[in-house]
């Protein structure tokens, strides 16, 4: 899958990528020609009021979606040439998912969410609950580990969805208004994890937010607006 | 993965316990109603066989008027002493004729009565309906000839008037007629068709005549024809011998008819296994509605799981993972409801053969053919929802409330 990978390549590009759905007079251009590159170990916060663009973005870099022109590449892929079931293994493989409202499994475990990734890796079962008891200690859950969703604060909920994201060692984390759910005090151990996760294991995070003071934890800031980038600058890192 | 997907469905299915199971209720009766309705069906007809060959396959009867759909049997002229006498002396090939004539009559004896069914015939009714005696004698010539009032009964008439008394030489009193008791029949349980044949009482046909009917009419004739004789040649001979003595010119249909007891037979078991496949019919289309149910349920899992199988799609399960997951469920449910459509349609056969008095044979092939069908319809009924559930767009399915 990475035969075709250019030296020294960016992680995650967009040449001139364009959204439109609909077509005729009513066709709404979500992406107008966006040109984006992202390299490895980068921690990215994508911003914009809505309407603006940043989900859609989001859900191409994600491999969920590909754009109607121009070019996605990912690790140098160009993802719009592949098949529904190719693009969901590029998922399975390199990117680890943390939605805004959690997104868990119902009735199901902290430790059984975590390990949902790997069943569909075909992981055997003792391999799996080792690698997602380690998951849930990395981001400070230890002793709740089968607690269910509804036993859990929204907090807590967040930290199990990191848990799942990070259990598959992924090459991105993509988080989609991570602590839109969450108080300020949560919102802010929940950056201070992905920071850290960011910081410490090298994990790229790709982070669409509208809250400036969580974008701040980011390291570089891309601004979009009525489908284009309006400005792409870094930031000084968070203390 | 199927063993992921096996283990998923049961946890799915148990969480919603009462619902699974008002689902799978379709595909239950219609199995259950297959194997019980085969079951019992088996069971009648084993029970029909065991009988044709209690029955031997030589006996004959002829009874006045046409049977048969519209066919009106009621005038048609009576037969009488002198056909059957006709029929001893002319017919060749034959061990037995024996003439009956029934009438319900209440017996009494002591404070004891019973309403059983009282039979004027000769002693050949031993060798036609194969009966044999448990206790006394067959009818003495001249009780036969002199219409003297001697009786033969039956288990069923011994048990509830004398209890367990001896009844031989006893006197009982058959409507108004009282007569000694002389003989007693060995039991023969139920008949085919449900009737005691042990709940009766066998008089001389001419005290039966004189003394309770007040006529002369032999209802029907028993004829038992020699082993190794051929029973169709049999046949034409009494049907001939009988236009004869009733003056029917050529060309003029039957006012009687003989039947061979083998042809009916043969015809009960025919009609059985027709209404058996006709009512297994029925309970296959039941059984295609519970699949409908299973589809109908499915469709609303879909639909309310859409979100869970958004994540499940984002984070890495291919479109034939989610397929898998959904149609094991399907299929997991149905062979459930299959387990207990079979359990349930065993017990119910059981109850009935029971009752019935037929033995309760169990057909493994009918039982597997159940189980692979409630499989079948999980896999074709399971499948179009499953199709829809990993068809789903992963980010609309997110987006789902």
């Amino acid at each position: 899958m990475t035969s075709d990978r250019q030296e020294a390549a960016p992680l995650v590009e967009l040449r001139e990528a364009t959204k439109v759905y609909g077509s005729g007079p009513a066709a709404v251009h979500a992406l107008a020609g966006v040109n984006l590159a992202i390299g490895e170990g980068e921690f990215v916060a994508i911003m914009g009021p809505s309407g603006s663009g940043k989900s859609t973005a989001m859900n191409i870099i994600g491999c969920l979606d590909t754009p109607t022109a121009g070019e996605y590449r990912f690790k140098g892929i160009a993802v719009g040439q592949l098949s529904r079931n190719q693009r969901t293994l590029l998922r399975r493989h390199f990117l680890g998912f943390v939605f805004q409202g959690f997104n868990l499994l119902a009735r199901t475990t902290a430790v059984e969410n975590v390990e949902l990734p790997l069943i569909y890796r075909g992981m055997a079962p003792a391999e799996r609950r080792r690698l997602a008891l380690g998951a849930l200690r990395r981001v400070g859950l230890e002793g709740r580990e089968h607690h269910t969703s509804s036993e859990l604060s929204g907090g807590q909920q967040q930290r199990v969805a990191i848990a799942r994201a990070i259990v598959t060692d992924p090459a991105v984390l993509l988080a989609d208004e991570p602590t839109g759910n969450l108080d300020t005090k949560t919102s802010r151990e929940i950056m201070e994890l992905v920071a850290t996760l960011n910081r410490d294991q090298g994990i790229t995070v790709i982070m669409v937010t509208h809250e400036t003071d969580i974008a701040a934890y980011a390291r570089r800031a891309i601004r979009f607006l009525d489908g284009r980038v309006e400005s792409d600058v870094p930031r000084r890192e968070a203390a | 993965m199927l063993f992921e997907a096996i283990k998923l469905a049961r946890q799915t299915i148990q969480r919603n316990a009462l619902r699974s199971f008002l689902t799978i209720l379709g595909v239950v009766i219609g199995v259950a109603a297959v194997i019980a309705m085969v079951t019992i069906g088996n069971g009648t007809t084993a029970k029909v066989t065991a009988d044709l060959a209690k029955l031997g396959t030589n006996l004959l009867f002829a009874r006045p008027g046409q049977f048969g759909p519209g066919r009106a049997s009621t005038d048609a002229k009576p037969f009488n002493m002198n056909d059957v006498d006709a029929l001893k002396s002319q017919l060749l090939d034959v061990r037995a004729v024996a003439p009956v004539a029934q009438k319900s009559v209440k017996v009494v004896y002591r404070a004891e009565n019973r309403t059983t069914i009282v039979t004027g015939t000769d002693n050949d009714y031993f060798v036609t309906g194969d009966w044999l005696l448990a206790a006394g004698r067959q009818f003495l010539e001249g009780e036969i000839r002199g219409g003297r009032a001697a009786c033969i009964i039956g288990q069923t008439v011994r048990e509830k008037l004398f209890g367990y008394a001896d009844p031989i030489g006893q006197n009982l009193r058959v409507g108004n007629v009282s007569c000694e008791v002389i003989g007693l029949l060995e039991t023969k349980g139920q008949s085919s068709t449900g009737l005691d044949q042990d709940d009766t009482v066998l008089l001389p046909l001419r005290a039966f005549h004189r003394r309770i009917a007040g006529n002369t009419d032999v209802g029907t004739i028993l004829v038992s024809a020699k082993d190794g004789i051929d029973t169709a040649k049999v046949q034409v001979d009494i049907e001939r011998l009988l236009r004869e003595r009733r003056h029917i010119s050529p060309g003029a249909e039957d006012d009687f008819s003989v039947r061979d007891m083998k042809q009916l037979v043969q015809t009960t078991v025919g009609t059985t296994t027709v209404l058996t496949g006709l009512l297994g019919a029925v309970a296959a289309v039941s059984l295609l509605v519970g699949g409908i149910g299973i589809m109908n349920i499915m469709l609303v899992s879909v639909t309310e799981r859409t979100r869970e199988i958004g994540i499940r799609l984002a984070i890495g399960a291919l479109e034939s993972q989610v397929l898998t997951q959904f149609l094991v469920e399907a299929v997991v449910l149905s062979l459930f409801g299959g387990l207990i459509g079979i359990l349930l349609g065993l017990g119910l056969a059981w109850v009935t053969t029971t009752g019935l008095n037929v033995p309760f044979l169990i057909d493994p092939t009918i039982v597997l053919i159940a189980f692979g069908f409630s499989a079948l319809v999980g896999v074709i009924f399971g499948y179009f929802p499953a199709r829809r559930a990993a068809g789903l767009d992963p980010i609309e399915a997110l987006r789902h409330e």
